[in-house]
């Protein structure tokens, strides 16, 4: 089987072309980096995404601090993810980098604060 | 008065950096004024991720990248004031500016660089029939209330435009649990980066509709609906494919604008294109030791081309500053087939060094070539798989084609098919 991906490791957006079998990847062309490789090949056979949102803080110069997964989860847990974060709240100081949720639904990410709040 | 080597008006991606190569230049005495109560511009609202891996190598959301400057700005001796918006620069370089604290600022200096960014187009340039319902915003006012203030605008949302900042405000929209329910665009193609309709749209089963717009809100106190309809190839609305689609919120991503105020009081030439100022290789305005970089020059979709392009202003500040005004003699490259802009707009022959030119194009081309022509020579011509209005291009004039070029030399860049 044959399937066009358009790569979003980065903005480029390469279009590449993944070749497979049922569970086995034959070639990927197309990519201009090793990055769009590996983001292909876990496209087919197992979709993630980089999740980023805000949480709650109590006592912080504003309402919410922005957090990401500190690496991809599935994407077909993307909403789940989001159940989790937004029943957490926080106390303020947060300092960009701390963990706010550790591996969260175990998938083996962690939320992390991506600034001070 | 005080006085200051170098004011940067703006403490965005762009003011840091600009400010912060200036430094590392050699350039004594520097400050930074911005008008929010924080450094970091735009960038402490855009929550996502996709900034830095052309500068840093590494995918970080907003807040960090801005992180990364304003850590290193603490880390020298580089005044910053925030909360300070600046009202006027004149012809002899004094800014005026004023705050809470200070009160009103006059700032002699050398050399001033530009970095005010851009703003939205808003809705009154759209000429939408409709009353002045609430729930009608731009898309970075929408991130602003989600991602800043930590509220949501609305549950069924409607986006006009397919700009960068619609299509990741359909995904946070989404997230949060709102109904996308479409996401419309005038143009037959999306203004936004590929991969954030992907990743933003496509992950979410959200319709993208090109050549269709909004002609019609609905509601009085709160958006109710909205209409739309498909255009034609004259971009005006077809009667016949007129549909209503219920929303409370309509998000608009139609276009960034420099915000170029302070440049016009001046007197600064304009380009009628970019609508950002006509700058040199060093990103020079008309007006000797004034410089302008990032979104208040020309719209860009990465910051990593802002840091880039500010770190260039940043030195040229600091070559003025230290050097003085030297003898230019400028060459000004020509916009060919499909290109719509060039920035810089004159390169000067004597620099001695590269010159990178930024451009974008007017519609999609798909494995076209862009062709760098001097003096009628082809110099470089290079396979693109697909050009995009959406994605800044550029192309790099040679150090050696540079220097053995005269003041009637020409510079063509253009779009092969």
């Amino acid at each position: 089987m044959k399937r066009e991906l358009t790569c979003v490791a980065c903005p480029l957006g390469c279009s590449v072309t993944v070749e497979y079998n049922d569970s086995e990847i034959i070639s990927v062309t197309g990519n201009t980096c090793k990055r769009g490789e590996a983001y292909a090949k876990t496209e087919i056979t197992n979709p993630t995404r980089s999740l980023t949102s805000s949480v709650k803080v109590n006592g912080g110069i504003l309402p919410v601090v922005p957090v990401k997964s500190d690496k991809p989860v599935p994407k077909n847990m993307l909403f789940e993810c989001m159940k989790v974060i937004n029943s957490v709240t926080v106390e303020a100081p947060v300092t960009i980098g701390q963990v706010i949720i550790e591996n969260i639904l175990d998938t083996g990410a962690d939320i992390v604060a991506t600034n001070n709040n | 008065m005080l006085n200051y080597d170098l004011v940067v008006v703006g403490g965005g991606p762009a003011g840091m950096a600009a400010a912060l190569k200036a430094k590392e230049c050699g350039v004594d005495s520097i400050i930074v004024l911005e008008r929010a109560e924080t450094l970091g511009g735009i960038l402490e609202q855009c929550i996502h991720t996709g900034f830095g891996l052309h500068y840093f190598g590494e995918e970080l959301s907003g807040p960090e990248y801005a992180a990364k400057f304003i850590d290193q700005l603490k880390g020298t001796d580089i005044v910053v004031k925030t909360d300070t918006m600046v009202l006027d620069i004149d012809d002899d370089k004094v800014v005026t500016a004023v705050n809470k604290k200070d009160g009103l600022l006059k700032i002699n200096a050398k050399a001033i660089v530009l970095a005010m960014g851009c703003r939205e187009r808003p809705r009154g340039a759209l000429e939408i029939a409709g009353s002045r319902a609430s729930g009608i915003m731009t898309a970075g006012t929408a991130q602003k209330y989600v991602n800043l203030d930590g509220y949501m605008p609305g549950k069924k949302v409607v986006i006009l435009g397919s700009g960068d900042i619609g299509l990741i405000m359909a995904r946070r929209m989404t997230l949060e649990g709102a109904q996308v329910k479409v996401v419309c665009e005038l143009m037959p193609y999306s203004g936004g980066l590929t991969r954030n309709i992907v990743q933003c749209l496509d992950d979410f089963g959200i319709p993208l509709r090109l050549s269709t717009t909004v002609v019609e809100t609905h509601g009085t106190d709160r958006l109710e609906g909205v209409t739309i309809a498909q255009v034609d190839d004259k971009l005006q609305p077809i009667e016949s494919t007129k549909e209503y689609i219920e929303c409370d919120t309509l998000m608009l991503s139609v276009g960034l604008i420099p915000e170029n105020e302070l440049t016009k009081n001046v007197g600064i030439g304009i380009d009628r294109i970019t609508n950002g100022a006509v700058v040199d290789e060093m990103r020079q305005t008309d007006h000797k030791g004034i410089f302008a970089c990032g979104n208040v020059l020309h719209v860009h979709d990465l910051v990593d081309y802002v840091t880039l392009e500010a770190q260039i202003a940043g030195q040229g500040a600091a070559e003025f500053i230290l050097g003085g005004d030297k003898d230019a003699v400028y060459v000004t490259p020509e916009t060919g087939n499909g290109v719509r802009y060039l920035v810089p707009q004159r390169v000067n022959i004597n620099n001695k060094n590269e010159v990178k030119l930024y451009f974008r194009v007017g519609q999609i081309y798909k494995n076209a070539k862009v062709v760098l022509e001097c003096d009628g020579k082809v110099i470089s011509s290079k396979k693109k798989v697909k050009l995009a209005p959406g994605e800044m291009e550029n192309v790099v004039i040679p150090a050696d084609i540079l220097a053995g070029m005269t003041p009637d030399s020409s510079i063509v860049v253009r779009v092969e098919e």
